[in-house]
């Protein structure tokens, strides 16, 4: 243990010379109990499990190997992937509230043909009473008439705030889902296969991101005449261009990994080496992109709307809704702010949302987040 | 002995040659204990270590990964990062490191103690000139200043043997061989005559013949400069090439220190034995570690890997392409280990990974397992491939992160279509059994085993679909010597058992010699030599091949001095240069330094 000198001879006769540990003529008290329990050497947790004994017959506890921790449970990965998800508490607490949001959306005033439980719709207009005022009321709980307000036209501010909800619902999620498909497919392709096929494919890419997106965004929306799907779909073609730089990024970088090369080597065919082998390995970055897409689209579409080539009145969306009362702000705050907290709530929940997909998608994530 | 802080195993001790009481030490570690505060918990990384260096002595500090070295080292530079809790005291120059201002710390950096890495692309700033970063340290230190700096860098590089220093001085890193470049880092280091030098792994990232050169090269510093040298590594070869003492470390503790004799020669400590008799000795040949190859080949056999007069050619955007592989010709017939053997560069990855069919041959014939793949379709390659094996260098880098062990193993078997659910679990459980894992791993990560286990797993895919030629890509190459020992084992168990040919590419030659038998010597795209394993190792005709065999070190000081005299001989026949610290008078060298220069 000691580099000072020895107290007796440096020479000492052969049978002072110390025995071999673990022979068990040391001479030596017995050593203490390790105390340090956390640390990766401590030999309780290392060397618990010691598989034969190594090349001389030396015994397997000066290995520097690693034991596998065989304590835990066994899991497939997909029981793996979800039991990581229903941990992360704070993607649970934002699941539960998006899900309530999209029920109470659609349910409320009902989709197209289908009946809602609310008795009152977003484009018939009424007497407006009490300059309007939201009628709901907390303690005692009471929802009143009009539990959100009147509009201008006496319209019930809570079926067109639910309506607006809808649209802004479907819009992001078709947009965030499409845009992402298209753009992850561009950048693998163009990632995995270079050559030609990169060059097309990014120069398509620079060709949609050199044009700004307010002005694709408003000819497409006047294409779209007004339709929420239409809309929804022409968004997507110009919003994966982010994505596919990125995706391609990952890409270059993973296709000159050796467990690409080792895959290939087996014969692995390229959509498989693409699918099974590359994909999963950037669903971090698809994922966060994809939820920071949806966010960026409920404010694309809202600004679309305000320029009035998104959603067209009577129809209505959250963003159409902010625009048209966002100077009511000082004098009717409750026009602003029921649809801007349901666009933040919206946005919140699906980026804890991504978080947690991300983290329980990733192997390496151990921790059960909190 | 005094009280210690142990709690793994017992120290053995032999105690001779330590540096005495009033005797003058450079550096000090002083029941040093470090731990990090992580996450997951304390790792108590460095358990009370105790440690000195006299000027002019070479003490060697001997591990595996995650043993403590690198990390001991550091508490003399004060460079670990902020996470981490450190004990004890390390003193350098008789300056307590503990006790220092930031400052003063700054101070002490380069001036009295300097630091070689591990690799001096990275160690070095791919921006700046080697004359900028030259003039650096020695400005910053107020050694020497504006032409006085820029003439001792040139005095400098030239010591440490690189020719025309004055115009590599306005060259960038990337201009120089990897050889030049870590000269260049030493030339760094002693720029402010340090009493003290810590060399972390310094030749690891190295070829062995430039290997042996940078380790000349450092002998001759600590001599001539009378400077103290820390070495750190892993390869016990070195050791036995430079040290004069070594503390053998575990698990954060020295398990056993003494004279490089002592150590090396007559082990006590069990860790010790075993880290030795893990180490493949050069001219040993067969039979080491328990390790068998099957003897007799079948003359007669088919060919598995027939090449005449290959060409592999890169192609370079506006340059003409570059020739990796340069008219090769050798054959593998079935049954049979060819080693490939080279230094970086040499073009045997190439070859392995056109093998593969990876890359296309740009001339030449290239016949695998009687079927010629320069010509072959991509429905024939993928026939082909399923007869084919492979297990790459880096055991982290080739299994998918996002696999679970049971399923890299059955890839192969899923690709071609072979088996159902239930046959390939039972395929993927007996691969499992034959590597030594348990069957648990299946469902596990690769993240979550160490990387002999992680290569284990490789050689276990490699070997699913039974194939009958195996190309093994520097397999043990990214491994410590003991899980190395045991991963060739299991390898040579493998071959002996399934019989496939292998063609085994590696740059360490005491491996190929335990398990080839027949070896190729490459270098630059060229075959130098080829033959009978037996043939090669003992009785080299080439130049090349004798330098190659001479520069591997042995774990044996008294025969490593011997093969570094004979090693010397053959270089002064061959009319090659020794590397040495051109330097007449250190007086003079000292006197060149400005009156200045920082004091505390």
């Amino acid at each position: 243990m000691n580099d000072k000198p020895p107290t007796s001879g440096g020479d000492r006769p052969e049978q002072d010379r110390p025995e071999v540990p673990g022979s068990g003529r040391e001479g030596l008290s017995p050593v203490p109990a390790p105390q340090d329990k956390a640390a990766p050497q401590d030999p309780d947790t290392m060397d618990e499990v010691t598989d034969g004994t190594s090349a001389d017959g030396a015994p397997e506890i000066y290995s520097v190997e690693k034991n596998i921790d065989l304590t835990g449970k066994s899991y497939s990965q997909g029981q793996l992937v979800r039991r990581r998800f229903f941990r992360h508490r704070g993607a649970m607490v934002s699941l539960v509230a998006l899900l309530a949001i999209t029920v109470f959306a659609f349910t409320s005033i009902g989709y197209g043909v289908i009946p809602g439980w609310w008795g009152k719709n977003f484009w018939e207009g009424a007497l407006v009473e009490n300059m309007g005022r939201p009628t709901l009321q907390l303690w005692p709980f009471e929802a009143g008439e009009y539990p959100f307000g009147q509009d201008n036209a006496g319209k019930d501010y809570f079926a067109l705030t639910m309506r607006g909800t809808q649209r802004s619902l479907i819009v992001a999620f078709t947009v965030g889902i499409l845009s992402t498909i298209i753009g992850t497919l561009v950048g693998a392709l163009a990632g995995y296969y270079r050559g030609w096929v990169e060059a097309i494919l990014m120069r398509v890419t620079d060709l949609f991101i050199v044009i700004p997106l307010l002005v694709m965004a408003a000819v497409f929306g006047k294409m779209a005449g007004g339709g929420i799907w239409p809309l929804a779909f022409l968004l997507s073609v110009l919003t994966w261009t982010g994505l596919a730089r990125l995706v391609r990024g990952e890409v270059l970088s993973l296709r000159e990994r050796e467990f690409v090369a080792a895959a290939e080597a087996i014969g692995t065919s390229s959509s498989r080496i693409i699918f099974k082998h590359i994909l999963p390995n950037t669903i971090g970055t698809i994922i966060v992109s994809a939820t920071l897409a949806i966010a960026a689209t409920i404010l694309l579409e809202s600004a679309l709307s305000f320029l009035g080539w998104g959603v067209r009145p009577p129809d209505t969306s959250l963003g159409l809704l902010i625009s048209t009362y966002q100077n009511s702000f000082q004098t009717r705050p409750w026009l602003f702010w029921w649809p801007g907290m349901i666009i933040l709530a919206i946005a919140l929940s699906v980026n804890f949302l991504g978080d947690g997909l991300r983290d329980a998608f990733d192997p390496r994530q151990n921790r059960t987040a909190d | 002995m005094t009280t210690t802080t142990e709690n793994y195993g017992d120290q053995v001790f032999t105690g001779s040659g330590t540096p005495g009481e009033g005797e003058e030490v450079v550096l000090t570690f002083d029941d040093v204990d470090v731990r990090f505060k992580t996450e997951f918990g304390s790792v108590h990384a460095v358990k009370g270590v105790d440690l000195r260096v006299r000027p002019g002595e070479v003490v060697a500090l001997v591990g595996e990964s995650g043993s403590g070295k690198s990390v001991t080292s550091m508490t003399a530079m004060r460079l670990l990062p902020s996470n981490a809790t450190i004990g004890g005291a390390v003193n350098v120059a008789g300056r307590d490191v503990g006790q220092l201002s930031e400052r003063n710390m700054r101070r002490l950096r380069g001036n009295d103690v300097a630091m070689v890495f591990q690799e001096p692309m990275t160690a070095l700033n791919p921006v700046l000139t080697v004359g900028t970063q030259m003039v650096e340290s020695m400005e910053l230190h107020h050694v020497a200043r504006g032409q006085a700096a820029v003439d001792r860098a040139i005095e400098l590089l030239e010591m440490v043997g690189i020719p025309e220093p004055a115009k590599q001085m306005k060259k960038y890193p990337h201009e120089l061989s990897g050889g030049q470049r870590q000269r260049v880092v030493i030339a760094i280091a002693i720029s402010c005559d340090p009493k003290v030098i810590i060399a972390d792994e310094p030749t690891t990232a190295l070829d062995v013949t430039v290997q042996a050169d940078i380790l000349d090269l450092l002998r001759s510093l600590k001599d001539k400069l009378n400077t103290g040298i820390l070495l750190i590594t892993h390869n016990m070869g070195v050791v036995a090439d430079m040290a004069d003492r070594v503390a053998v470390m575990f698990k954060g503790e020295i398990v056993e220190r003494g004279t490089v004799e002592e150590v090396l020669l007559h082990p006590q400590h069990a860790y010790t034995r075993m880290l030795l008799g893990s180490v493949p000795k050069m001219g040993a040949g067969r039979g080491q570690m328990g390790i068998s190859v099957r003897e007799e080949v079948d003359h007669d056999a088919p060919l598995a890997i027939d090449l005449r007069n290959l060409v592999i050619e890169y192609q370079r955007m506006g340059k003409p392409p570059f020739r990796a592989v340069d008219d090769v010709s050798f054959q593998v017939r079935k049954g049979e280990i060819v080693g490939l053997v080279g230094e970086s560069g040499s073009g045997k990855s190439t070859i392995g990974r056109c093998a593969l069919g990876l890359i296309p041959a740009a001339s030449g014939e290239f016949r695998l397992l009687g079927e010629d793949i320069t010509t072959m379709n991509k429905r024939e390659l993928k026939a082909l491939r399923k007869r084919i094996g492979v297990v790459f260098q880096d055991p982290a880098a080739s299994l998918n992160p996002r696999l679970p062990i049971g399923e890299c193993i059955a890839e192969p078997l899923v690709v071609h279509k072979v088996g159902d659910r239930k046959t390939r679990q039972d395929k993927v459980y007996e691969l499992l059994d034959a590597v030594q894992l348990p069957r648990e791993v299946f469902n596990r990560y690769p993240h979550e085993v160490s990387g002999g286990q992680r290569q284990r797993i490789c050689v276990a895919r490699a070997l699913t679909l039974d194939p009958e030629l195996l190309v093994a890509d520097e397999p043990t190459s990214a491994l410590d010597v003991s899980v190395q020992a045991r991963v060739l084992k299991i390898f040579a168990e493998l071959q002996e058992q399934f019989g496939f040919a292998c063609l085994f590419i590696s740059h360490d030659l005491a491996v190929v010699d335990l398990l080839a038998h027949q070896v190729v010597v490459l270098q630059n795209g060229k075959v130098v030599e080829a033959g009978p394993r037996a043939q090669i190792m003992e009785h080299p005709q080439e130049e090349y091949t004798q330098r190659l065999i001479a520069a591997a070190p042995v774990p044996d000081p008294i025969e490593q001095a011997r093969r570094r005299r004979e090693r010397h001989e053959l270089l002064r026949e061959q009319g090659e240069e020794i590397a040495e610290l051109r330097l007449d008078d250190a007086q003079e060298f000292r006197a060149t330094i400005s009156d200045e220069k920082d004091q505390f």
